[in-house]
Parts: C-alpha cells; structure tokens; sequence
C-alpha cells in the first residue's frame, strides 16, 4: 500500500516541476511548497478539536454500550449476508461489532474488530483463497457506511462553511445505494464452492 | 431538508451523553479518554499530512491540477460531475490523507459551500480508501487470492462518485 504512495508522491512532485517548468510559474510553486507545509499544519490544529470531541463522546458510547445495542438489532440482518455464519456464532459477533463502529465512526475500533472477525473467518478456511463470506465482509467495510461523517464534516468547517453537516442527507443516500450495489455485486459474481 | 443536519448532530451527542449517564458510565472521564486518542491521531496524522497537502500544493501552483482536471473533462461531463472532483475520486481509494489533501485543496480553490464543493464533501464521506481496506483486512490473515473482492468494492466506489453529483443537485436544487 505504502509502495504505491511512494510512486504516486514521487509522481505528484515530479510532475509539478515539469507543469511549471513550462507554464513559467517556478516562483509560485516555490512559495506553495512553503505554504503547502504550513497550511499542513493549520489543518491539523484546526481539525484537533473536534476530532478530540468526537473520540470523546464515541468513547462514552462504546462504554454505555450503545454499540452493544446497535449490534443486537443489527443481527439479524447481518446473518442474512453471511448465511454460512453460525447464528449467533463468534464470526456473526465480531462482524456485528465491526459493522457497527463503522456506523458509529469509530475508525480505531472498527478496524482491529474487523480483523478479529477475519481470523474467526479464516478459522473456517484455512487455503490461500478468499470465501463468499470473506469477500462480502471486505467489501461491506472497503465503503463507507459511517452515520455522521465527521472528518468531512470538519474539515469543512474548518474551511469555512456555514452549514458543514448540511451534506448528511445527501451523503447517506450516496453511502447506502453505493453499499447496496457493491454488495449486489458481490452476490452476483459469487460462485458455489466447487460447484 | 438542509437544517435537518443541524438537528441531527446535537441529537446523536444528547443520546450518547445520556445513555452512558444511565448506563452509570463516568462520562467525563470517559470523554477525557477519548479524546486523548483523538488528540494522539490528530498529532501522528500530520507528517503525512504536510508531505502530501505540499504535493498537492505543488501540483496546484503549477497547474498541474488544472491540467488534469481539464484532461479528465471528458470523463467527467460523461459521469455529470464537476471537473474539479476529479483528482479526489482518484485518489480517494488509495489514500485518505492524500484525499484529504485534495479535498482540502477543492475547498480552497472553490468554496467548502460551491457545487463541486459539496460533490467533493458527498464523494469523501461516501467513499473509503477501499484499496487499503482490501490489502489491511485480507493481509491479515495471508489470504493471497481475492476473487471478486476487488471489482465488486471498486463498482461501489464508481456508483458513490456518480451518485454523489445526482444527491447534491437532488437535495441543493443547483
């Protein structure tokens, strides 16, 4: 992963040159290089704010066991798309915990229980190849189904909007057609085990 | 429509205050906790952040940016987004700061409230760094073969950048 942005990096500044080389803006994009790594950190420091209330108020949710909740009504859905999953079993478990910090946008958390649910998966699998289940559940988290996207939302403001979560609406119906069809998706290219 | 995101927010915090009041969990110092993590992600995400915000720069105080966008024109107008989205639906899948980067960019050049920056903000809260996601999840446990991971998350991100130009006209009426 890290490999390719080395290449893209590299592209991004190499290109520059070339692009101002022969438009004549080389003075310009020397002070951007200033900027750039200025306005980098203004960012950050504008961004730290509310991404600290954010972990806070998601650190009481987890704690007052909202996620817990969240999880049993999202259950017998999630069954639903893993239909070779035991009910109630501890892959169905982990992956409801998974889905349900990414609704809640609880990045940290919803990545080390999406690997906890990788290895109850891979349990049941023990070749080099991915299973029906395995792919659905990479494919459900590869899109975003936060409910509050918050970093978009803050950067936002941090640029100056007026109303930075007055994309909600159009973002959750974006988010959920886009699930929808991957996971369609998914489901039509799957073929039965030796079948 | 657009001042129910304002409800939508204090609602969320109200009921995850009250829950964990109920629930007899220490809010406050919970928070604190939280927010601790926040404040370690915010510090540890910014020497990524100054490497690629100066690339981005660059690319922009070159031109470079407004050359891809008006390569990429073609595709665009044929998806019916705004050219300026363009470089973001690229990068978007490999690389959240470099998105960031981008979208920050976007923000500046036309405005976090224009047309294409609101498809900007749709695109980025509707899509993941899908590539990443793949390679981190199936990484994990030495899965080698992934079938048809890969085109059916990469349809998913295609759909939400085209949907994201249609919900922003839908709900914006522009």
């Amino acid at each position: 992963m890290n490999i390719l942005l080395n290449y893209i990096w590299a592209f991004m500044i190499f290109f520059s040159i070339i692009c101002a080389a022969a438009t004549g803006r080389m003075s310009e994009l020397s002070s951007a290089v200033i900027s750039g790594a200025g306005n980098a950190v203004t960012l950050m420091i504008g961004m730290t704010g509310m991404m600290c209330a954010w972990t806070g108020l998601l650190k009481i949710a987890d704690a007052g066991g909202v996620t817990a909740a969240v999880a049993k009504i999202l259950g017998p859905a999630v069954h639903r798309l893993f239909p070779s999953c035991k009910k109630g079993g501890p892959a169905i478990k982990a992956m409801c915990m998974n889905i349900t910090a990414n609704l809640l946008g609880l990045g940290n958390a919803a990545t080390p229980l999406g690997l906890a649910a990788m290895k109850e998966l891979k349990k049941r699998n023990p070749t080099e190849t991915a299973d029906n289940d395995m792919v659905m559940f990479v494919v459900i988290n590869a899109s975003s189904i936060q409910l509050i996207p918050t970093f978009t939302a803050t950067l936002r403001a941090q640029a100056g909007s007026a109303t930075p979560f007055d994309i909600l609406p159009a973002v959750w119906v974006t988010s959920f057609c886009a699930l929808l069809i991957g996971v369609t998706a998914a489901k039509l290219m799957e073929v039965r085990p030796h079948g | 429509m657009a001042d129910f995101g304002a409800y939508a927010v204090p609602i969320v915090i109200v009921a995850i205050v009250l829950f964990g009041f109920l629930r007899k969990v220490p809010v406050f110092d919970t928070f604190v906790t939280g927010a601790k993590e926040g404040l370690h992600t915010s510090v540890s995400i910014l020497p990524t952040l100054v490497g690629l915000i100066m690339a981005v720069s660059m690319l922009s105080a070159s031109g470079a940016l407004d050359l891809l966008s008006s390569l990429l024109a073609p595709a665009a107008n044929f998806l019916g987004l705004p050219p300026e989205v363009m470089p973001l639906a690229l990068i978007k899948p490999f690389s959240g700061s470099g998105s960031t980067a981008v979208l920050t960019q976007i923000y500046k050049d036309c405005g976090p409230d224009s047309f294409a920056g609101r498809v900007a903000s749709v695109m980025a809260g509707s899509t993941e760094t899908t590539f990443y996601a793949v390679a981190v999840y199936f990484g994990s446990v030495g899965i080698k073969k992934t079938r048809h991971t890969i085109p059916a998350a990469v349809l998913g991100d295609l759909s939400a950048c085209i949907l994201s130009a249609l919900t922003v006209r839908l709900f914006f009426n522009s």
